[in-house]
């Protein structure tokens, strides 16, 4: 724009390309907001080409049923299959009743010491407060310290339970736990409080107002916590390293006193084993183990339409 | 009607557990086959992940014997096995080095006195990319290239014999073995080598690093390279007698010096080997040597090493 140009030209011709320019802009964000997204999608289209093409031409139902094996063509997946199954076992018993009792006490009780007036309320209530607020570190906190707290109390130290199934499944337990108890204080909040009032308008106790009325209406949001909860103790390798899981067990688990053994545990082992064998079997018990994530997860999908309330 | 919902879940959880259990208890061991009198009961072995792949695959072999047996192995590392050895949580420890003497006392003090037995061999290997074909190398110019603080970027520099391509360096990491071993006997001090080579815990990684750089060079264990003999160089290790290609042979017969070196087990005492089925597995380690290590890819122990361990047994069943 030169100086010599009038002011009131000026402002009809600038205007115009401004409102273009913000257009361009707009797309250009938009483009760059798509392109972000592309990358992680590529990420992952790749990682599913990449194992699909090692790992499908060896997935088969023997690869199911055997042992792992020093001979990769007899090697399968059965021991750590198992072993992953029942830690699951011993971590869902641990956590639906430890976790949700927390989260019911945390959002139905806790919130009860907020306005007290006497000394114990206010005590209670700044617990209350301590208590979630560690939680929510608590979600934060890298696996292996979990895996480092279950060697030192559930392996070793006070419980002594030693390498077993039952000492795996409660540090991955452990591991998700605020996850679950988040996941539950937030179904139980979208219960409407009309439903606990009314409840207690008819007569019912405190608890059987929880127990038959706000539960229930909580177990989709519950129940999709605990199986996203599951899906990430599934994948966890770290903490069951250090709690110095053996890489071969020659039985399979018989329940959860057997020897820790688990799926990302075996791929781990295979994938450092040496030859070009062994990369496949990897990639093909990673195919078993999505497969295993995928139907854990559209069982929470199902779960949260099946039971899903509108209010 | 909610209240029914929450209760038919619980059912299809714990019916799904249940479930789980009875597939479980399905899994019956096979009946018990072969020859001799089979054994039963547990035995824990831990260490060294160079030398799982040949516990793993005499665990396996022994088990097809012995139906019963429930062996577990570990690969947590040579120092973890001594650790678990000492403290009285495994039968065996695998281990890549021989143990020290600090460990010995530590495991004594626990009323442990463990027996040493060499059950296979591996060489270190000096792998490079086929295109720097490097035939031999002597112990000093592995030295030179590996130390502290070399700089040397390029063999010519070394020996102007040697090939003059720009070296990218590949290596495990401080947690190996191979790495103590590797830096102790060439560098002459553990913990001896240069900062600027890329290290990695997974030796398949060493491998894909060496294949796809011109100047690829690393070192690792002889099984790896035999697996990817066909993508890779190797070269000959000269200590001052000569040339010697790394072979099963020259590794068994130790020639392959200094890089050749043991793998061990060691069991936890007289009191381990008082439990019939790890007495079993021992004789059946030794007894059948050749072929667990065929099958494992490691170097089978040689025969001096085999009757040295029929000795420690021998002495440690008293």
């Amino acid at each position: 724009m030169s100086a010599t140009v009038d002011a009131p030209r000026v402002a009809v011709q600038v205007i115009p390309p401004a409102d273009s320019r913000a257009k361009l802009r707009e797309r250009a964000f938009e483009a760059a907001l798509i392109f972000a997204l592309l990358i992680s999608l590529a990420m992952l289209i790749a990682l599913f080409i990449d194992v699909f093409t090692k790992g499908l031409p060896g997935l088969s139902p023997e690869f199911v049923t055997d042992k792992a094996s020093a001979f990769p063509a007899n090697a399968g997946i059965a021991t750590s299959l198992l072993g992953t199954l029942w830690l699951m076992v011993v971590c869902i018993v641990f956590i639906v009743p430890i976790g949700l009792a927390s989260a019911v006490y945390l959002e139905e009780y806790g919130t009860d010491y907020a306005d007290q007036r006497t000394w114990t309320g206010r005590m209670i209530g700044r617990f209350n407060t301590f208590v979630e607020v560690n939680i929510q570190n608590l979600a934060a906190v890298p696996s292996i310290v979990y895996g480092i707290l279950g060697l030192a109390f559930l392996v070793r130290g006070p419980l002594d339970l030693g390498k077993i199934i039952l000492a795996g499944g409660l540090t991955l337990g452990l591991l998700v736990l605020p996850v679950v108890i988040i996941a539950g204080r937030e179904a139980l909040r979208a219960v409407p409080s009309s439903i606990r009032e009314g409840s207690m308008a008819l007569g019912a106790t405190k608890w059987q107002t929880i127990w038959r009325q706000v539960l229930p209406a909580a177990v989709p949001g519950v129940a999709t916590g605990v199986i996203l909860a599951l899906s990430r103790a599934i994948g966890e390798t770290a903490p069951l390293l250090l709690l110095g899981a053996a890489t071969f067990n020659t039985q399979n688990p018989s329940g959860i006193f057997s020897a820790i053994s688990a799926l990302p545990l075996q791929i781990n082992t295979w994938i450092s084993a040496p030859g070009a064998d062994f990369q496949a079997l990897a990639a093909s018990a990673i195919i078993v183990l999505l497969v295993v994530l995928v139907l854990m997860n559209s069982v929470a999908i199902y779960l949260r339409n099946r039971y899903e309330q509108k209010w | 009607m909610s209240y029914l919902k929450l209760n038919s879940l619980l059912a299809v959880v714990s019916a799904g557990a249940l479930a789980l259990g009875v597939a479980a208890c399905g899994e019956s061991t096979e009946p018990t086959g072969g020859s001799g009198e089979a054994v039963s009961g547990d035995i824990t072995i831990e260490g060294s992940s160079t030398v799982f792949p040949f516990a793993q695959a005499a665990a396996e072999a022994f088990q097809g014997e012995n139906g019963e047996v429930n062996i577990t192995v570990g690969d947590a590392g040579s120092t973890a096995g001594f650790e678990a050895l000492c403290a009285g949580e495994t039968d065996i420890a695998d281990a890549s080095s021989q143990i020290d003497e600090e460990t010995v006392k530590t495991c004594e003090e626990a009323g442990i006195e463990p027996i040493e037995l060499t059950i296979a061999n591996d060489g270190i290997s000096i792998i490079t990319n086929p295109e720097l074909a490097v035939e031999c190398i002597t112990t000093e110019e592995l030295a030179e290239v590996w130390e502290k603080g070399s700089s040397v970027a390029n063999l010519a520099e070394v020996n102007p014999d040697l090939p003059d391509t720009e070296l990218a360096l590949y290596g495990p990491g401080d947690e190996s073995g191979t790495w103590e071993y590797f830096t102790e006997t060439i560098n002459g001090e553990e913990g001896n080598i240069r900062d600027d080579y890329s290290p990695s815990a997974d030796d398949n990684v060493i491998v894909q690093g060496v294949e796809g750089e011109a100047g690829g060079m690393g070192f690792l264990g002889f099984s790896y390279y035999e697996q990817n003999a066909d993508a890779l160089g190797i070269a000959a290790v000269d200590s001052g007698d000569g040339c010697v290609t790394p072979s099963s042979e020259t590794i068994q017969s130790g020639e392959y010096a200094p890089l050749a070196r043991p793998l061990f087990m060691y069991v936890a005492g007289t009191e381990a080997l008082a439990k019939p089925q790890v007495a079993a597995f021992v004789d059946y380690v030794l007894a059948n040597n050749t072929e667990i290590a065929e099958t494992a890819l490691v170097v089978p122990a040689n025969e001096e090493q085999i009757s040295g361990d029929e000795e420690a047994i021998g002495a440690g069943a008293k």
